[in-house]
């Protein structure tokens, strides 16, 4: 008998509103200057919300900074040291602003000439708005939120995942925490919450959380059978 | 009438189900977006598709359009042309006419709606006569990233009284109290000019246009506009045209409120003459169907601007799996990602270079083709333009 939630798993889908803030830096010590007071949405924005944004061509890292400074300011150095920055790793966005911030003054202790983007783009401040869409779908059972996961919108994937961790700071993604508290399956929540979404697109995510499901509901056919 | 399901095997999977989810928030509000001509350019385009899925999901739309002189056009046209970095002279007499004349519109429609939208600088200045009811939003489409300061002074007053402003690129943003809201145009993949063509369509389209497809073919479409630089696209064609036979079409819609286009059409038709490998086809508005037939027929599409607000031609030739070679301005660059769904360059010379490179790597062309319409897919669909417009609403009546 496949195990059935008390509680069903709502899918929740989102929409990114951008809001500019109108302030631009065209250097490397602008650039840290506006990071120290932006509001923590602008740091989000460019640095988790990217992922509802590039679902098709990744950038060539996956934060904003990184690929500002690589890319038009033309400093490789300061994109690789910013690109390798690990938002998991960080209890809160003001804890992760520190630390872009001990990077960049750090590069910039290194160097006699701020880097300045003389011939690119400068670098443009923005902030998230993020809209939440209930979508109506809901779930008792991991057959049936197998089959849903498979033809939701993508945001659906981004807001129970980097949402659900970085804004409302829970521990573990959406999905894993419905899966061991609902269904009392400790051993698939954790592989779930293993699943590490930063580095691949929303769609692999999808992909592996799908395959997760399939292989747990595999084995449980196999073992009903035997 | 189009329905939102008509995109359902187009969009992307769920799109389709998740906006009609997002519009139950702000069920039956009532809109109305107002600009300044039905017939030519991106926004009455875009206009003409959002409207009817506005609608078709539950929102009660309107579009209205305003009327005016050919004075108050000129007036419009300059204003367009200094927001945009040309130094324009505007005399008070101009200021005090585009007034009246918003006066005038102002007096002719109704502003009892939910929300407002007045789409570039023409109607601006109706928000002179809001009613309390209701949010008002700017929506920008134009480049005003470094613009002509008196003009921009001038329609700021009016600007800072919206509740929100729309802009195509984080860099036309302006110092304004208002909230600045980052929204891309769009294309609508089921409008005349980008649904699938059979090839008997496409064949006697262009048969009636005598456009012969013996050789590869450039395009550029767009405007008779100096921002567009139909010059240098002359110029980068014959460069290339030392090393491969190849036919060049510049094909040019007009607009009601664009009334320098017969001056510069005019010095492309000298520059182009005595070669019959050059085609100048001037074609009407609502030539939908011949611009679809032309881009689909193309090998290389160009669109060599100086100045764009955000150059949608770029994503329509994308939307058919076409490479495309830009220039570096507006939403042009955030179209092509380099090398990969297009090029974007900054010169005559840059424009021949990519030209002659893909000529020369039939294989590149075929991926990068197939790229450029995933992207578009993904961020230039009038079922993401809908989601913006409905996630604002949503955002600003909360």
């Amino acid at each position: 008998m496949p195990k059935i939630a008390t509680h069903p798993f709502l899918f929740v889908g989102c929409w990114e509103l951008r809001e500019m803030l109108g302030r631009n830096v065209r250097d490397e010590q602008q650039l840290l200057e506006a990071i120290e007071v932006v509001p923590l949405d602008s740091i989000y924005y460019h640095t988790h919300s990217f992922f509802l944004r590039h679902k098709y061509i990744a950038g060539p890292y996956s934060n904003d900074f990184a690929t500002w400074a690589a890319i038009q300011v033309r400093d490789r150095v300061l994109g690789e040291k910013l690109g390798i920055l690990y938002p998991f790793d960080y209890e809160n966005l003001e804890s992760l602003r520190a630390a872009i911030i001990t990077i960049i003054a750090e590069h910039l202790s290194t160097l006699q000439i701020i880097p300045r983007a003389s011939y690119g783009e400068p670098f443009h401040f923005m902030q998230s708005r993020i809209i939440e869409v209930p979508t109506g779908l809901k779930t008792h059972t991991l057959a049936e939120f197998r089959e849903i996961l498979a033809t939701v919108d993508l945001s659906v994937i981004y807001y129970h995942t980097f949402e659900a961790i970085f804004r409302q700071r829970k521990q573990k993604t959406d999905f894993a925490l419905w899966i061991e508290e609902q269904l009392g399956l400790p051993e698939l929540a954790d592989k779930m919450a293993k699943l590490d979404p930063y580095l691949i697109s929303l769609e692999t995510v999808r992909y592996r959380l799908i395959k997760l499901c399939d292989e747990y509901l595999q084995k449980g056919e196999r073992d009903e059978t035997a | 009438m189009k329905q939102l399901d008509d995109y359902r095997d187009i969009a992307s999977q769920g799109t389709v189900e998740f906006l009609k989810r997002l519009a139950e928030k702000i069920q039956g509000k009532k809109i109305l977006h107002i600009n300044s001509t039905k017939l030519g350019g991106g926004v009455a385009e875009i206009l003409h598709s959002l409207v009817p899925l506005l609608q078709n999901v539950g929102l009660e739309a309107q579009w209205e359009v305003i009327s005016g002189s050919e004075e108050f056009f000129s007036t419009t046209k300059a204003f367009h042309n200094a927001l945009q970095g040309l130094e324009q002279q505007i005399s008070p007499q101009m200021l005090q006419n585009y007034l009246e004349n918003n006066r005038e519109n102002a007096r002719r429609l109704s502003f009892e709606v939910d929300y407002v939208v007045i789409h570039d600088p023409q109607p601006a200045a109706l928000i002179e006569s809001r009613s309390p009811k209701g949010k008002w939003i700017w929506r920008c489409h134009i480049d005003i990233s470094t613009p002509q300061r008196r003009v921009w002074d001038y329609l700021r007053q009016f600007v800072v009284k919206y509740d929100a402003a729309i802009f195509s690129l984080p860099r036309f943003a302006q110092r304004l109290p208002i909230p600045q809201f980052l929204i891309y145009p769009s294309i609508d993949p089921l409008s005349d000019k980008n649904r699938e063509l059979t090839s008997q369509e496409q064949d006697r389209i262009l048969r009636r246009l005598n456009i012969p497809l013996d050789k590869p073919i450039l395009l550029q479409v767009s405007r008779f506009d100096r921002f567009k630089d139909p010059l240098g696209v002359i110029q980068a064609y014959r460069l290339v045209k030392k090393h491969h036979d190849l036919r060049l079409v510049l094909a040019g819609g007009g607009a009601t409120d664009d009334p320098e286009g017969e001056v510069v059409l005019a010095e492309v038709r000298q520059a182009a003459k005595d070669d019959p490998d050059i085609h100048i086809l001037l074609l009407p508005p609502d030539a939908h169907l011949e611009i679809n037939a032309l881009q689909r027929a193309a090998t290389i599409v160009l669109q060599k601007s100086l100045r764009e607000g955000f150059g949608l031609t770029v994503a329509e030739a994308m939307w058919k799996g076409k490479p495309v070679i830009g220039g570096f301005t507006g939403g042009i660059t955030i179209q092509l990602v380099y090398g990969l769904t297009g090029f974007h360059v900054n010169s005559v010379e840059g424009a021949a270079f990519r030209i002659h490179y893909l000529l020369d790597n039939p294989e590149v062309m075929a991926k990068m083709g197939q790229d450029a319409r995933e992207y578009v897919r993904q961020n230039f669909l009038i079922t993401r333009h809908l989601g913006d417009y409905l996630a604002l609403m949503s955002y600003l009546g909360r």
